[in-house]
């Protein structure tokens, strides 16, 4: 295996979600890339990987959308994306979408063998620890597409051991589906609400300060849950705590 | 949206506390018994990929072992009967039934028997019906349908149960405890199986080279329900297959780890054939009616994998939408995420494209099930076909056909996310507590507003 580039070219493909709700994921994302020695570009054409319409069963559209954003990310060293479950969009499904058009396939597939989750890049392939203190506890969720597709668990561990003043806190079920699943808490909120109201149970018994996790999507679900309930645990992306931005405002204050 | 029959349901089981201590009870035992069981098995993982491989290779040889284990199973005394549908093979079964002047069956829990609508033919036929395992037992006394395919009462508390046995059992009434219930259940059934005239069973496999078929049970009450009558009839489907006893002992160790935690059933009987010459006991004929009910379409269509299944119900225990609403939900013979797999494919895509649809796609299913199926990735598919057959609801099609269009337009698509910023924010700064776009989202948990100007605006205009 070759040894990356001392100064790769990244590609940040920042997540309709952090676009739209929470940009500073994005701009922590940004921090941490630079941190560990890469050129970040931000290209400027991104705009969702497609996975509500991968996730409706709308292939057509997905793959269309796929085509677009495979387009705007193959001229990088690599892709790196603050979302388990965006990631694995193009890292997993991008190739499966084009299984019968070749020449796409070859491309998602070139696409999605340099596509990273953050947390996964900035430690297995940049060995980067970060440089900040925070004197807090935390509890940290798997989201299950970061976990099951990519197999993102161990990494974000290591690199929160590396912020100093961190306590992480066990959190009991953290590989248990919070309940977000996309389009599924829109399509079924009921039982959606269900599995958040475990979820958010299970953080509060924990009894950490903070809730973090990879995924905005999922940790919206969980803190909406918390804040609804009446809980005082605030949630930020993991990245947001590695970026030494973890004493702003979490996810639902207003900055 | 109007709400469809599964969301009723699911509303329903939702707001019924008891089921969900019952099925927490059940569920989360075999979820934590599995997984200590896993851990003792060092070669779990092997076994998962050879437990796959032989389901594979069976289903991919389907001709070749049928053939066979009709063969070997006439060989042996026993008569192989034909149904490619449901009504064909419970047509069959009442008809053997009749053939033999049954007046009562007493039958051995079988997730088979309930896809056919085996009970509702029975009563049909006038045939007089003995569920002999616990769980089904109880459920017959309820007038219910099983939840869940290895505990079919998951959904019963011990106390509802308690209640059953007392209003329906003969004296004495003392059934408070497990073990008076029990007991209870022991002397009501026992005169009922060996008084029938014909026992009914499914089968965990058929072994091709002899001909052979297997039930595994924890109460012995096949055995009981099978021997003593006249005649045996087994209904199995026919990617129950396997090409010889070494293969079902392999995934027989998956099995039991996988359903309950238990290294092996507590009874793992074999049968070839019916009673022979020197037999002390066993049926004067065993019928074996081998089902196809949508099998080989399902082979066909792409959903070969899920043939896989070897019914252990690991799927479901760690579904985080099953463990909510409970099986009965699902509305099929099957639940939880096999079931949502399957329901489309046995009773149409139409009526059930819900099933596919209500789940998180987490994997869970995936990871635990002992022969690798990757149900996320089947229930995909259901959910494309729903797409492309115009079947998923038009606010939804229209809702996302609109929102990939922008997304595919950039420019467009930032004046859509400052548009939606603006919107948003005019119903709250941090947190929102009802937006009328997300009403299902705000009914029950808050909505972080978005800041004031997105990523990619202030990137634009320098911030870094």
């Amino acid at each position: 295996m070759t040894p990356p580039p001392p100064s790769p070219r990244v590609a940040l493909f920042v997540t309709c979600l952090v676009d739209l709700i929470r940009p500073q994921i994005g701009f922590a994302a940004l921090r941490a890339l630079e941190a560990a020695g890469c050129t970040v570009i931000v290209p400027t054409g991104q705009t969702c990987c497609g996975q509500p319409a991968l996730n409706s069963g709308a292939r057509d559209e997905a793959a269309a959308i796929a085509k677009r954003t495979i387009t705007i990310l193959e001229g990088h060293d690599a892709v790196v994306v603050p979302s388990g479950s965006c990631a694995a969009t193009i890292r997993v499904h991008y190739p499966e979408l084009f299984e019968h058009d070749p020449a796409w396939a070859t491309r998602a597939q070139a696409v999605a063998a340099k596509t990273y989750e953050i947390m996964a890049y900035l430690d297995e392939v940049r060995g980067w620890r970060p440089d900040t203190a925070l004197a807090a506890t935390a509890t940290y969720h798997d989201s299950c597409s970061g976990l099951r597709e990519l197999g993102v668990k161990a990494q974000p561990r290591r690199l929160l051991k590396g912020v100093e003043g961190l306590t992480l806190k066990p959190l009991k079920g953290d590989e248990t589906c919070c309940g977000f699943g996309g389009t599924f808490c829109i399509k079924y909120p009921a039982i959606s609400n269900a599995i958040a109201t475990e979820k958010a149970g299970a953080i509060d018994a924990s009894g950490a300060d903070l809730l973090l996790a990879g995924d905005l999507g999922c940790l919206m679900n969980m803190a909406g849950k918390l804040h609804r309930d009446g809980s005082t645990v605030r949630a930020f992306h993991a990245i947001e705590i590695l970026a030494g931005m973890g004493d702003g405002a979490a996810i639902g204050e207003e900055a | 949206m109007s709400a469809s029959a599964f969301t009723r349901r699911a509303d329903a089981a939702l707001a019924d506390p008891v089921l969900k201590i019952a099925v927490e009870r059940t569920a989360g035992t075999a979820e934590a018994k599995r997984g200590i069981a896993v851990q003792h098995f060092a070669q779990f993982e092997q076994a998962r990929v050879r437990g796959a491989a032989i389901k594979d290779h069976v289903i991919e040889h389907l001709g070749h072992y049928l053939e066979q284990f009709e063969a070997a199973a006439t060989a042996a005394g026993a008569q192989v009967h034909w149904a490619r549908t449901a009504d064909e093979a419970c047509r069959i079964v009442i008809e053997i039934c009749q053939a033999a002047g049954a007046k009562t069956v007493a039958r051995s829990k079988s997730m088979m028997g309930e896809e056919i609508g085996l009970p509702h033919a029975l009563a049909e036929a006038g045939i007089g019906r003995i569920e002999t395992d616990l769980a089904e037992h109880i459920i017959q006394l309820a007038g219910e349908r099983p939840s869940h395919i290895v505990w079919p009462a998951m959904h019963k508390t011990s106390e509802q149960v308690s209640a059953l046995f007392k209003q329906h059992h003969l004296e004495p009434h003392n059934e408070e405890t497990i073990p008076a219930m029990a007991e209870s259940a022991r002397r009501h059934l026992r005169d009922g199986m060996l008084g029938a005239d014909v026992g009914i069973s499914g089968a965990n496999f058929l072994i091709a080279d002899t001909g052979t078929i297997c039930t595994v049970t924890n109460e012995g009450n096949a055995e009981l329900s099978l021997v003593p009558p006249r005649v045996h009839i087994v209904t199995a489907g026919i990617e129950k297959l396997v090409p010889s006893m070494g293969h079902a002992v392999q995934l027989l160790r998956l099995l039991a780890r996988s359903a309950t935690g238990a290294t092996l059933t507590q009874y793992t009987t074999f049968y070839t054939g019916p009673k022979r010459q020197d037999d002390s006991d066993g049926p004067q004929a065993m019928h074996i009616v081998l089902i196809d009910n949508g099998r080989s379409t399902m082979r066909e269509e792409g959903l070969a994998e899920m043939l896989r299944c070897i019914r252990c119900g690991a799927c479901m225990n760690h579904c985080v939408v099953f463990r909510q609403i409970g099986g009965h939900a699902y509305g099929g013979t099957y639940p939880g995420p096999m079931g949502a797999v399957l329901t489309p494919a046995l009773d149409g895509l139409a009526k059930n494209r819900d099933l596919p649809n209500a789940c998180t796609l987490n994997g869970k299913c995936q990871e635990v099930c002992p022969v690798k199926i990757p149900l996320p990735t089947l229930l995909r598919g259901w959910r494309e076909r729903s797409w492309r057959e115009g079947l998923e609801p038009v606010s939804v099609r229209q809702g996302i056909a609109a929102w990939a269009w922008v997304a595919q337009r950039p420019r467009l698509y930032r004046t859509a996310v400052r548009a939606a910023i603006f919107g948003m924010r005019r119903f709250g700064r941090g947190w929102i507590k009802a937006l009328p776009m997300a009403s299902g989202w705000t009914a029950h948990r808050d909505m972080p507003a978005p800041a004031a100007e997105s990523f990619m605006r202030r990137y634009a205009k320098g911030e870094r």
